[in-house]
């Protein structure tokens, strides 16, 4: 394994993890730009923007696009987060050129009328998809409660009326904006020709222009809400809860996931034995999700909605135990053991490690291997979890519940 | 680097496959046992599932934490799933912990402890989850689908019903792992880092003197109405719509699974193009080949808004019946270069191995290594697939409709 990087005059950066036994290459352009960069106005933008970069450039029609992208085999695909849009591809190490060429053609998308009307119904679709299904876009309300005028709050799929309102010049404006090369990654991992890689990327992008690309970082002041919403037609009713918790550039994240794990992995953890073991949640767990300058636990919780107060109380007082009296080194060590196994495992993947060697150059400008990844799971100790408990309290956040009920006891 | 599978059948029958591939720093391995929800007597739809939930808690000298904090400590990743034919359980870890991953496994299989202070407990973890199908409609429209269109017990699926769920008492959930954890129809992949004499004469310690079970035969009934309407208070309309195809066991499987693969691999395939492309009617749309030992079908599901819905219905039907008409070179050679990626990635997972292996035996009782696939691939032609589609053309369609409003079909139905 190898870590290698580059940038162009105009900031594009490009990193890599060579890996000479790997059978396959990943490729992806990650774009620092996200739900929270967008305002009001064009609230979804990032997301149907991700889907329109498939439609089409000067070079291809939206055909072309798929067709070739197909030719080559690749695996491809692309997700838009709070804070990052990735278009990625995994191929074969002999299509690098092909794929690479028309990565790099679909980031200076056309952005064309026609395409922009069609899609926008697929858009539509997708929320109504996501509407029908548990938490029926609930978690965008708890967002927007917990985070409350920090840009964290933003939906990433946007509304009906906002895709609806959104218009082809203000997403062509926010493009110029927001796909500007120094606030672009170029990232590879698996058997790739890096030097290759860095001439190709010139050729491609390097008249690519440049603009600035702010994003505003404020401080977080997490609300404490406690919201319920009734929808009739569920059979189950699904709570969750968002907490503050570390973030991204914060060493202490790698605790917060250790001590998630320990409470609340849907395998093994405390809520798994309080809750879910003996079937009185269909599911219960609670997970940690770092962002730039932001981090947040999250509890999620299924079961029959006469169970639902009884089931919070007895979450709540998992969380408030752990506080309390801490965890065990036994408990500790199982949690590692499992977390290095998944590392592990996952590893073995270039499309894996593509997001890991890109997520973390994007995040800290930092590369980990890993074994480093693996060392540092390891060097954990009760103290650090103990110490993140105090930090970031599991019991003071946000609250929402949906499903049949009209009213639920908060504990 | 040739690839080689390893295969011992035991006497009692158990079949061990294994495929090393020493580049990996991981093993992966799958048990099917066929203890699948078909096996279900018809008043206790959902035994199996609540029969392998209760084998979870607790095996051999373990009690239900026990088990599960061992094989946390080994680094188990560990999956179960029941099927229609099958139980499987499976695992991925580093290689140095497969040994001691299969002694656990072994207890399990022979020795569970099935404890009856827990069954209420495994009887409401198996009632939450036939609950949670009802918020989930997409997937709920494509186990309708299976159901209506294979006779029972083939369509079934794990989850049972409440009526069943609720008369399985301790003594049926004994007799069923008694009769259906056996070595007969058993199968182990393993893939990954391993040494295989070692593995063989570990897992021959492990099962060699288990006993076989009892067969049984199993009868199968028409399900009845092929063209149905679930109403649901949704915003979308779920449409599943099914075909026959054949067997993965069949000659002809692989034109069969190309051609659907022209339909609908790929982002350039013909449904996402018509469907989604052109035409903007649903984000998510597809068809996928469904093997069964002795039959085959081709499922396929679209799910759009209701105002959408009949002209979704209209051209994804259209779509199937324009297939037979043949599939063209261009998107034939695209399909190739999928599926040979396809092939080499999946090298690089021990996980996706163990369970083709273990499935492989299951239909064809062998195992197939990947550069066999590849040549039969490679054989595959726009006149061998079409000779096979102009045969076997989508007709005598099984659609489930899951929505606030019924929809016409008025295309292929006989």
């Amino acid at each position: 394994m190898e870590f290698l990087k580059a940038q162009l005059p105009n900031g594009l950066e490009i990193v890599a993890e060579f890996d000479p036994n790997a059978h396959s290459a990943g490729y992806g352009f990650f774009v620092q730009t996200g739900s929270r960069d967008e305002t009001d106005d064009i609230s979804g933008v990032s997301h149907f923007l991700e889907h329109m970069v498939f439609k089409g450039t000067p070079h291809r029609s939206a055909d072309d696009v798929n067709r070739e992208f197909d030719e080559m085999g690749a695996h491809y695909n692309a997700f838009t987060s709070e804070e990052n849009t990735v278009y990625h591809a995994a191929v074969l190490p002999e299509y690098q050129e092909p794929c690479v060429a028309l990565l790099a053609d679909i980031m200076r998308p056309s952005l064309r009328q026609a395409d922009f009307d069609t899609e926008k119904k697929v858009i539509i679709e997708e929320i109504k998809m996501y509407s029908d299904e548990p938490p029926f876009g609930a978690d965008d309300r708890l967002k927007a409660a917990f985070f409350g005028s920090h840009p964290m709050a933003r939906s990433i799929l946007g509304t009906e009326e906002s895709i609806i309102a959104l218009t082809a010049e203000q997403m062509l404006e926010y493009f110029r904006r927001r796909y500007s090369p120094g606030n672009i990654l170029l990232a590879a991992a698996g058997r790739i020709d890096f030097d290759a890689l860095v001439k190709q990327a010139t050729d491609l992008c390097g008249a690519w222009d440049a603009v600035e690309a702010p994003r505003e970082r404020p401080e977080v002041d997490a609300a404490e809400a406690f919201l319920v919403e009734q929808r009739d037609s569920a059979a189950q009713e699904y709570i969750m809860q968002l907490m503050s918790g570390p973030a991204a550039n914060d060493a202490d994240r790698f605790a917060a996931k250790i001590l998630a794990t320990v409470l609340g992995d849907d395998s093994g953890s405390r809520l798994y034995w309080e809750l879910v073991d003996n079937g009185l949640a269909e599911h219960a767990s609670l997970s940690h999700y770092d962002y730039d300058h932001a981090g947040v636990y999250m509890t999620s919780l299924g079961c029959e909605p006469e169970r639902a107060a009884e089931n919070l109380a007895t979450l709540v007082a998992v969380l408030r135990d752990a506080e309390e009296n801490g965890i065990t080194q036994e408990e500790l060590t199982q949690a590692q053991s499992k977390i290095n196994s998944r590392i592990v495992l996952s590893s073995e993947r270039p499309k894996n490690r593509l997001f890991n060697v890109g997520g973390n150059w994007l995040q800290r400008r930092e590369y980990r291997s890993v074994r480093h990844d693996l060392d540092t799971v390891s060097a954990v100790s009760l103290d650090d979890i103990h110490a993140v408990m105090a930090k970031y309290p599991l019991t003071r956040g946000s609250t929402l519940a949906i499903g049949p009920l009209a009213t639920l006891a908060q504990p | 680097m040739s690839q080689k599978i390893f295969t011992h059948v035991y006497a009692n029958g158990m079949v061990l496959l294994a495929e090393p591939n020493p580049s990996l720093e991981s093993v992966a391995f799958t048990f099917l046992s066929p203890s699948g929800c078909r096996y279900d007597p018809i008043d206790q739809a959902g035994l199996a599932t609540m029969s392998a939930d209760m084998a979870l808690r607790g095996a051999g000298n373990r009690d239900s934490r026990q088990f599960i904090n061992d094989l946390e400590t080994l680094g188990v990743n560990k999956h179960e799933a029941v099927t229609n034919a099958h139980t499987s359980f499976s695992g991925a870890m580093l290689a140095e912990n497969l040994s001691p991953a299969l002694d656990i496994y072994a207890d399990l299989l022979r020795r569970p402890v099935l404890p009856n202070d827990k069954l209420e407990e495994a009887r409401q973890v198996v009632l939450l989850e036939l609950v949670a199908i009802e918020d989930d409609p997409s997937h709920k429209v494509m186990l309708e689908l299976r159901r209506r269109h294979y006779p029972d017990p083939y369509g079934r699926s794990s989850q049972g019903d409440l009526a069943g769920i609720q008369s399985i008492t301790q003594q049926d959930v004994e007799r069923y792992c008694r009769n259906r954890y056996r070595p007969q129809g058993t199968i182990l992949g393993v893939a990954g880092k391993f040494d295989w004499e070692q593995l063989r004469d570990h897992v021959g310690e492990l099962f060699g003197d288990w006993p076989e079970g009892r067969e049984e035969d199993i009868a199968e009934t028409e399900i009845g109405e092929k063209i149905v309407h679930l109403e649901h208070d949704s915003s979308q309309t779920q449409i599943g719509i099914a075909y026959e195809s054949v067997a993965y066991s069949n000659p002809d499987y692989f034109q069969a699974s190309g051609a659907i693969g022209v339909l609908s691999g790929g982002m350039s395939s013909r449904l996402f193009t018509e469907v989604r492309e052109k035409r903007g009617l649903c984000y998510s749309v597809y068809a996928t080949p469904h093997s069964l030992e002795h039959r085959g079908a081709v499922l396929c599901y679209a799910g759009t808004s209701a105002e959408r819905a009949q002209e979704t219905l209209d051209v994804t039907l259209g779509e199937l019946v324009r297939l037979s008409q043949g599939v063209e070179a261009a998107e034939l050679d695209r399909l190739k270069a999928r599926i040979k990626s396809g092939l080499i990635m999946q090298q690089e997972s021990s996980s996706a191995r163990s369970s083709s292996l273990a499935r492989d035996w299951h239909h064809l009782k062998r195992g197939r290594t990947l550069e066999e696939v590849g040549e039969i691939v490679d054989r595959l032609s726009c006149e061998t697939i079409n000779k096979y589609l102009a045969e076997h053309p989508a007709r005598d369609f099984t659609i489930v409709t899951l929505g606030q409003q019924p929809l016409e079909v008025t295309v292929g139905v006989s």
